[in-house]
């Protein structure tokens, strides 16, 4: 620890001065430092244990753009290590407690000793929260358990984002048309003849809700639903989400509405017989029958009997269902959600008739992003739509009339529908759909487990996913379903809040050596039966003692059993050798490119300034290597004042001068180090000794590499600006840059399995090998690749690196602050346990694969994911439940042994319909990908496209097959939970690793590749599909937010309206594409110019002004930086640049001259669905 | 009694095929413990490797006397094995030694299968023609 004074959270590494600096959280603070057990010491993870993780959120805001994400703060290698273990002490980190004698005293207590989380002990233990706490709730807490597809809850739920404008039932297939706002409001208009204007008074007159239910009026009509339909409705029970109605109640009062259970009714306005307002209602009526009788006494309709609403609410089709179904309480949450959504519209600030709809936005901004809304998205959409109705005609010419008539219009069976709706089984139309892409992000689907284990905690969707979230009972109906099986992991996520547990005995299985979990059967007190092999296991007389109350007795008290993610500090048995300290050995090319590219400095400066932060301990080791044509290295040992070079010049045979002076302390030997940094890039710049040779002998270089490490292990660091050409491991060129638009890509596959043997002698040692690419020019990344991808380690691809170029400088800067900052684990090996009968097919990712379900991971990073295809061996039909385990077993940079274990448990399916209706469509883009990129490798490029492609049309096929539907049925119906498969796959082939006919460099291609293939999930699919933002008219944040939220657009051209701001985020660059009308006091305010063509072509800079839009803006940044390893670049091009194709060619809905539109790739998957 | 060229084959390919029945009883023994977890890929692909040419070679050994000594019929019951071995080699992965196995890709469970399944195979196949050689050696001593 001696290296690391400086920092605050390693300062108190054993005892822990301040407790309750330790636990910010209020949970932990009320925990009475008495009661915790000896072993109680760092009841959080290391990750959360460190004082700074309170105050994260303001840090960052203030730092603004290099430092705003908690991701980094929290991986920082102090929050993480929490420092050897001191002594006697068991292990804890970091003591919550002084180190005083009264622990030392307890100490003896007979129990297993714990170093967790106090949270399960507490009475407020939310065991929901323990993982994902870092991030802002999305939802009311009380939403958390809200099914997403399935059960009739859900169905009754449903109809109370709509209001009471909509019909529950038809929503998913239906007006979406509308999506987004803009276009939405003309797409009636051509079925009920009054709606144009009608749509349009309505704001200017009243609140925001009555624009509402005039609208739905015809819709519904437009449908022309039969009475039927109506029945659907009462059928749906009543639940509603109570806590809608607090919030809602504010902005309903609008004087029109009596109460706030009117505001949902179409009556209310209508009693109050408010000329405007009765105009408008007029329209339903006029279609479907006499004024009066549907205007009832609103009374009738808000009261609590559903009864009486039947017949009168018939009269406008719409109603009906929402009225019944919605009942009291959930009436209030109708309008509730609608009207935040409504008033997100970014244009309603710059419409002065709108104004009234404003102000109710700021109190009902909390539940913008209610679940219903996100997991409904085309509801609440179409209630955007209505009440941005005049906006739209105001700003957005164009519009999908036709379209929309013809959507209302195929919407015949709804009777059916609404029964499919009941049992979470919605299917929408895409051909249809014209906005399918929720506006707010959803939330992954929910596991619903059998009873028994309902309330068992399961893990998180961020951390372990599978793409059927109910297994198919048979590998048959998998076949059937065509959809692929298999689960994505994030294994070392950067967790807040993670159990960490230290007991003499960890409970395992005997037979499968699975680790306890909360999804093991106990038969009674003394035994348990596990899960996946279903051998009945004694439990050790320890498991059975509850620390808190320090009884004896219920075992499922224990953490194990209450989290699905857990921590185990290992005892000795889990040790081959002792913990290997922390050794980072870093490789610089030097060769005339890279002494051109000037990234040296770079580097060496990054290095110099983190070197503080690097994860370890006192036995932290570090060594640098530089390599053009020979090798040279740098011995800092004792007794030299300054660093010493030695070249080795006979590269063919390597070897390792003086051994044991390459590798030093580097608490140490720190000044020698940061000589030697000091020293580097001066001479390796350019100038004064003449030209640098121009080849670059990485193999030699990566061989005394091993041979200086093998002894150890460690992580080694390559830099590599060319193709290396001299030496082992020599390539040449092999693309032909004439050929990189061509339909069938060569050379993906590597030239030489040199770096692939040397990855796995390295893996052998523990040794894994990050490659940072920093190429100007072709350096056959599908080659180098290999060094990294068998030996667990990562790439980082920063094209065309010039440090002439601030950008990439920035870029780079960030890279390797996350890079040598994060939290890292050492000499790691995964091992993923399914259920029996079901076996891992294939792996993806990064690591070696050492049996059929052990990955070895030299390394492991917190910022790489792995994937695993799944298949079905025997039949599950006689189980209840699926589970699989991945236990993480690495060494922390502090020297402890410590083993992850995820647990999740998934239900069965055995229809069809149920395992279509149940598949998480992101997880399926997630695993396809990967799959794709071998497909790539193993076949051909054109291959995996067309596997792509398939993917999707198997997909609706199967869906078709499970409908029963002719096969040339109208339209391409689908399900809810695939309903953006196609949206994705299109844009997965427009990515640079897939696409073809544009010019793509063949480096460009297989970085993409290897990102695809060892992204996590959310990163991949924000690369995948950016998120584009309109920023022109960024509202206020509610409370519960402290950004704003505005919506998610299409990546389409037609989204991109000429008078406004957008913001396109892939994770790796945020480009913010400015109109040339967009409002000049916008531009004051928020980029500090008075006009458009002051503006530069390519700003790289976001000013921060003293104004609210600026603040907004950079609010809303922050808040999107807030989850990723390392800030995006900003970048700011306006709609004349001449790099906007940048921006453009992002815009994956449209048609390029290669590739399909999304509407004619729905098109060609309809021709191919069968 | 007169000990002919083709008896003289028969001999021959009734032992090399004894080696070859071996070889692929190895194979199959091989795959097995990878599937069960007894072996790490590498020391498995580093034992199998090496054998791989070796039993090409003696394949082909046989059916150079077979050639030779004009017996057509065996000959045609081995030239799909002789055809499939080249298609083998050829579309190996990037190797830098001898060998088809590659320990990164091994542990695919499709590719597990299939080798184990070609193990399988190939025994079957070098048991039956282990018969027929015998009888052909009769044959062919009795002819004599």
């Amino acid at each position: 620890m001696s290296n690391l004074p400086p920092n605050p959270f390693v300062s108190q590494p054993g005892a822990n001065a301040n407790p309750v600096q330790a636990f910010n959280h209020n949970q932990y603070a009320q925990v009475p430092l008495g009661q915790l057990p000896p072993g109680y010491g760092g009841l959080k993870d290391n990750n959360s244990n460190s004082p700074l993780h309170g105050t994260i959120s303001p840090q960052n805001n203030a730092i603004q753009n290099i430092n705003n994400f908690n991701q980094s703060a929290s991986s920082s290698p102090a929050f993480n290590q929490p420092g050897l273990v001191q002594g006697g002490m068991q292990g804890s980190p970091m003591r919550p407690f002084p180190q005083s004698s009264k622990p030392l005293n307890q100490i003896s207590s007979p129990s297993p000793v714990f170093v967790s989380n106090p949270n399960p002990y507490t009475p407020n233990y939310q065991p929901q929260k323990q993982i994902n706490d870092n991030v802002p709730p999305l939802v009311p807490p009380s939403q958390h358990n809200q099914p997403l597809v399935n059960g009739p809850p859900l169905a009754a739920s449903m109809p109370n984002p709509t209001s009471s404008s909509y019909s529950p039932v038809p929503p998913l297939n239906r007006p979406p048309v509308g999506g987004y706002g803009p276009s939405s409001i003309n797409q009636y208009g051509p079925a009920p003849n009054t709606k144009p204007s009608g749509p349009q008074s309505l704001p200017i007159q009243h609140s925001t809700q009555f624009p509402g239910p005039p609208l739905a009026g015809p819709t519904n009509i437009g449908t022309s639903v039969p009475p039927v339909s109506r029945n659907v409705g009462p059928s749906v029970p009543g639940p509603l989400n109570p806590p809608y109605a607090s919030p809602i109640s504010g902005p309903v009062t609008n004087p029109p509405i009596s109460g706030p259970h009117m505001g949902f009714s179409v009556n209310g306005p209508r009693s109050n017989a408010l000329p405007p307002n009765s105009a408008v209602e007029a329209r339903p009526v006029g279609l479907n029958g006499p004024l009066p009788p549907v205007s009832g006494p609103p009374k009738q309709f808000s009261s609590a009997n559903p009864l009486p609403m039947m017949p009168s609410v018939s009269s406008p089709p719409g109603q009906p269902y929402l009225n019944q179904p919605v009942s009291q309480p959930g009436l209030n949450s109708n309008i509730g959600s609608n009207v935040p959504t409504a008033l997100i519209p970014p244009m309603n600030q710059n419409i002065p008739v709108n104004q009234q709809a404003g102000p109710p936005s700021g109190p009902t901004g909390g539940p913008l992003k209610s679940n219903m809304q996100s997991r409904y998205p085309q509801m609440p959409q179409a209630s955007y739509n209505q009440q941005s109705a005049p906006q739209q005609s105001t700003k957005y010419p164009q519009q999908y009339n036709a379209q929309g008539l013809t959507q209302q219009m195929g919407q015949l069976s709804v009777t059916k529908q609404g029964f499919d709706q009941l049992w979470g089984h919605h299917m929408i139309d895409l051909l249809q759909t014209r906005h399918i892409l929720p506006e707010y992000p959803e939330d992954p689907p929910e596991i619903k487990l059998g009873h028994q284990f309902a309330d068992s905690p399961n893990c998180s969707p961020e951390i372990f996913r599978c793409t059927l979230n109910k297994i198919p009972e048979t590998n048959s109906l998998l076949q059937k379903s065509r959809l692929p099986l298999g689960i994505l992991i994030h294994p070392f996520k950067d967790l807040n809040h993670l159990p960490v547990i230290q007991c003499a005995t960890i409970v395992r299985c005997r037979a499968c050596r699975t680790y306890i979990n909360p999804f093991v059967y106990f038969v009674d007190a003394k035994r348990w039966k596990c899960n996946l092999c279903y051998r009945v296991n004694d439990l050790p007389e320890e498991f059975q003692y509850d620390p808190v109350s320090k009884s004896y007795g219920d075992p499922s008290r224990r953490p194990e059993i209450k989290s699905a993610t857990i921590e185990f500090i290992a005892p000795g048995e889990y040790m081959l050798r002792p913990p290997q300290p922390a050794v980072y050995l870093f490789l610089f090319d030097v060769s005339q490119i890279a002494r051109d590219s000037g990234y040296l400095q770079v580097v060496c400066d990054v290095l110099m300034s983190n070197l503080d932060q690097l994860p370890g301990d006192a036995r932290t080791q570090i060594g640098f290597i530089c390599y053009d044509t020979h090798v040279h290295y740098y011995s800092m040992g004792e007794g030299l004042a300054r660093p010493k070079e030695m070249t080795v010049l006979d590269i063919d045979d390597i070897f390792l001068p003086s051994p044991e002076s390459l590798l030093v302390n580097l608490g140490e030997r720190r000044e020698a180090v940061c000589a030697l940094l000091g020293a580097l890039p001066a001479r390796a710049a350019p100038a004064p000794r003449g030209p640098a040779p121009p080849a670059s002998a990485l193999g030699a270089a990566l061989q005394a590499a091993y041979r200086l490490m093998a002894p150890t292990g460690g992580r080694i660091t390559v830099f590599q600006t060319c193709l290396p050409t001299a030496g082992p491991g020599a390539l040449h060129s092999r693309e032909d840059p004439n050929a990189r638009s061509s339909k069938d890509v060569n050379h993906l596959n590597p030239a030489t399995d040199f770096y692939k043997r040397l990855a796995l002698d390295c893996s052998g040692a523990q040794l894994s090998i990050d490659l940072f690419l920093l190429n100007s020019q072709y350096s056959d990344l599908a080659t180098l690749s290999g060094m990294s991808k068998f030996s667990g380690g990562s790439v980082y691809h920063v094209p065309l690196y010039s440090s002439a170029r601030p950008q990439h400088v920035r870029t780079l800067q960030r890279m390797l602050t996350r890079y040598l900052t994060r939290k890292i684990g050492f000499e790691a090996v995964m091992r993923v346990r399914c259920t029996r009968g079901i076996s891992i097919h294939t792996f993806h990712g990064n690591f070696f694969v050492r049996s059929t379900d052990l990955l070895s991971l030299p390394n492991v990073s917190p910022d790489v994911g792995f994937g695993m295809q799944l298949t079905i061996e025997e039949s599950l039909s006689d189980l209840q439940q699926v589970c699989f385990q991945a236990a993480l077993l690495y060494t922390s940079s502090k020297g402890e042994r410590r083993i992850r274990v995820h647990t999740l448990a998934l239900p069965l399916a055995s229809t069809l319909p149920e395992v279509l209706h149940a598949a998480d469509q992101h997880c399926i883009i997630g695993l396809v990908s990967k799959m794709a990129v071998d497909r790539c490798v193993s076949a051909s490029l054109a291959e995996a496209r067309e596997a792509l492609t398939n993917v999707a049309a198997d997909a609706l096929s199967a869906h078709r097959l499970a409908q029963n539907a002719p096969a040339a049925a109208p339209g391409l119906p689908a399900p809810a939970a695939l309903r953006l498969l196609p949206l994705y796959l299109l844009a997965l082939l427009k990515r640079k690793a897939f696409r073809t006919g544009t010019s793509t460099r063949l480096d460009d291609r297989v970085a993409d590749m290897c990102s695809l293939k060892c992204l996590p999930l959310e990163q991949l699919l924000r690369l995948v599909y950016p998120a584009l933002y309109p920023l022109h008219a960024l509202a206020p944040p509610a409370p519960p937010h402290d950004a704003p939220c505005p919506p998610r657009l299409h990546l389409s051209a037609e989204r991109i309206n000429s008078n406004g701001a957008y913001l396109l985020d892939d994770g790796e660059c945020m480009i913010i594409y400015v109109c040339h009308g967009v409002a000049p006091a916008f531009l004051a305010d928020a980029f500090g110019v008075s006009a458009h063509a002051q503006l530069g072509d390519e700003g790289r800079a976001l000013p921060r002004l003293d104004t609210e839009p600026s603040a907004l803006l950079h609010a809303f940044i922050d808040k999107l930086n807030d989850d990723r390893p390392y800030a995006s670049e900003i970048l700011i091009l306006k709609d004349n640049s001449p790099s906007r194709h940048l921006f453009l060619e992002r815009l994956v809905d449209d048609r390029v001259e290669s590739a399909f539109s999304y509407y004619e790739f729905l098109q060609h998957i309809k021709s191919l669905v069968k | 009694m007169a000990f002919s060229f083709p008896a003289f084959a028969y001999i021959v390919a009734l032992i090399t095929d004894a080696f070859l029945i071996f070889f692929s009883i190895f194979h199959v023994i091989a795959f097995d413990e990878l599937k069960t977890d007894y072996k790490n890929p590498i020391d498995q692909c580093n034992s199998l490797n090496p054998l791989v040419l070796p039993e090409y070679l003696l394949h082909l050994l046989i059916n150079v006397l077979f050639l030779l000594s004009g017996e057509w019929f065996s000959l045609l019951i081995n030239i799909p094995l002789i055809l499939y071995h080249i298609h083998r080699y050829y579309t190996r992965p990037v190797m830098s030694g001898p060998g088809l196995y590659d320990p990164t890709s091994i542990m695919n469970a499709d590719v597990l299968t299939s080798c184990q399944r070609e193990g399988w195979i190939k025994l079957a196949f070098y048991l039956l023609s282990f018969f027929l050689y015998l009888y052909g050696m009769i044959v062919v001593l009795i002819a004599a």
